[in-house]
């Protein structure tokens, strides 16, 4: 049996930011399993610049991104199967990969690294009554088909969510010729960064509307239209339909961490995020599995990822070296009022590092404090003139701070809600 | 006369005000970084955007490309179209010029992507 001291799985910006980290760590037996025929994960497809600013203080496209990881993983000389799935973990750590070139096959790894990413919520899960006609698509399976494959899957478009992908989709569409009608949300706020909306919706007068969703699809075996209606405490307003004709429908209604193989460990999943309950060492409840990226919980920004999975890296690395002390008591991170969640979910008061805290939070604040407290007191405070949902927060706590920490931490929200 | 624009150089779209007077930017508020001040600046005077596509290999393979600086938000179709008139072979380094001058903004446009070493 073939035997790591690091199996990473997925070798997206996650998996190669923390097999990058860990053989700079001093691992050296390290692989990455990626299921795609090449490296770099989603941000292949993902043509549009605005990545990397904070990672190479420059704007990059996704697959820029990805190469300049790309080039450092192979020239760290780590290695990594492509066209190889991981169909199993087992919470002792051997790993069943499937490949053409090995056929099935068990390793041992002394750590392991979940960095599977997210998929797209698919319509299934949205509940819109019609007929299942050809045309209606995820937001990123249509940016697959046309940035990858070089097929323009539809020429008159309607957009439901607000999320990146959809507002980014929508500019994508209009260049190549497709006429994008509007971009419909359900929910009273836009899920999508501003800049998205100003660069991909204003600049080609496409419309947003919010409170808005389809509330029927037309067309049987191929799409014909979509009626949408005002939304109103979560119903249909009667007599705000409107239809719309397209020949294609895209889907940009939030992501899902895909955790089929974290569940098959026994690895416990947190319902707020879908993604595991980690610690400030981002590790499972399963010793020695570590998390990170969209897998864990989704992020609006690569930059973020590649943070965050080198920090697993790094913990992965002083685990298999026995590094690590035992951290002494650990407490929990609870989020508090206006706050949805938190990664990580319990800290170590002896961990001697400073701690990511990332969140989002409920609702859009004006004039909000972020609040830390243990016990009753406020152990850290942060203004922010706004806060939107759409965007993960992230705060560091050092070191010395959780070292005094003797309770469980809650953050939570000070603000109007708007 | 003042303008309320959002910031798009980075993910933190900061709130600008930018005050104008005869067609002259006076003051700009709200940026966070200088990208934020000089941004509000060319927004309301001559804006400029980032053209991000695709050229289909003659091997036929979508190789990603972009401009390599913004162009003017008015020339991006007109840069489309010359994308789309690219004839292009395999292998193609990231950072290789696809097109010299995009649509007379003497701005090339280049490879993003690495293919078919
Ligand atoms: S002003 Fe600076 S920080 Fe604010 S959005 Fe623009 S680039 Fe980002």
């Amino acid at each position: 049996m073939r035997e790591f001291d690091l199996a990473v799985i997925g070798g997206g910006p996650a998996g190669m930011a923390a097999a990058l980290a860990a053989k700079e760590s001093g691992l050296e037996r390290i692989v990455i399993f990626e299921r795609d025929s090449v490296m770099g994960g989603i941000l292949n497809q993902c043509i549009h610049n605005g990545f990397g600013l904070h990672t190479f203080q420059e704007e990059l496209t996704g697959p820029e991104y990805a190469e300049r990881y790309f080039r450092k993983v192979q020239e760290a000389g780590i290695p990594y199967e492509t066209g190889t799935m991981v169909l199993d973990i087992t919470p002792d750590r051997q790993i069943t990969v499937i490949s053409r070139e090995r056929g099935v096959e068990t390793v041992q790894a002394a750590s392991v690294i979940l960095a599977m990413g997210c998929r797209e919520r698919p319509r299934g899960t949205l509940g819109i009554a019609g007929f299942r006609p050809q045309g209606i698509y995820t937001a990123g399976t249509a940016q697959r088909l046309l940035n990858i494959d070089g097929v323009l899957p539809g020429k008159e478009a309607v957009i439901l969510g607000s999320g990146d992908i959809g507002l980014i989709m929508a500019r994508r569409m209009t260049l190549e010729g497709a006429h994008v009608s509007a971009v419909f949300e359900l929910m009273p706020y836009c899920n999508g960064l501003n800049r998205n909306v100003v660069q991909c919706l204003e600049d080609y007068n496409i419309p947003l509307h919010l409170s808005h969703t389809v509330v029927e699809i037309h067309g049987k075996d191929k799409l014909e239209g979509v009626t949408v209606a005002a939304v109103e405490n979560g119903k249909p307003v009667p007599g705000s339909e409107e239809y719309f004709p397209c020949d294609i429908l895209l889907l940009s209604c939030g992501l899902i961490p895909e955790n089929e193989l974290s569940r098959g460990c026994g690895i416990g999943i947190n319902p707020l995020t879908n993604g595991p309950v980690v610690d400030d060492r981002l590790e499972t409840n399963i010793e020695g599995v570590f998390a990170c990226g969209n897998v864990l919980h989704i992020h609006d920004l690569v930059d973020y990822v590649s943070a965050e999975a080198a920090q697993a890296g790094r913990s992965a690395a002083a685990f298999v070296q026995g590094q690590r002390g035992d951290g002494g008591e650990t407490h929990q991170i609870i989020p508090g009022d206006g706050v949805r969640y938190t990664v990580p979910c319990s800290f170590h008061r002896n961990s001697r590092e400073d701690t990511h805290l990332r969140f989002r939070v409920r609702s859009i604040y004006r004039d909000a404090t972020i609040l830390i407290s243990c016990g009753d007191q406020v152990i850290a405070k942060r203004k922010a003139p706004v806060l939107l949902p759409s965007e993960m927060q992230d705060i560091t706590l050092k070191y010395p701070l959780l070292e005094q920490a003797d309770a469980d931490i809650i953050v939570r929200i000070e603000g109007v809600t708007a | 006369m003042t303008r309320n624009l959002i910031c798009i150089c980075c993910p933190r779209g900061c709130q600008l005000e930018v005050t104008l007077q005869d067609g002259q930017v006076t003051d700009v508020k709200g940026f966070s970084c200088k990208r934020g001040k000089d941004y509000a600046v060319s927004e309301v005077t001559a804006p400029v955007r980032m053209v991000t596509t695709t050229v289909r290999t003659e091997e036929g393979v979508s190789v990603p490309v972009k401009t390599a600086q913004p162009i003017p938000k008015d020339k991006i179709f007109a840069c489309m179209e010359e994308i789309k008139a690219v004839r292009l072979h395999l292998p193609v380094q990231m950072g290789d010029v696809i097109l010299e001058n995009a649509a007379g903004t003497g701005i090339p446009v280049i490879a993003a992507r690495s293919l078919g070493e």
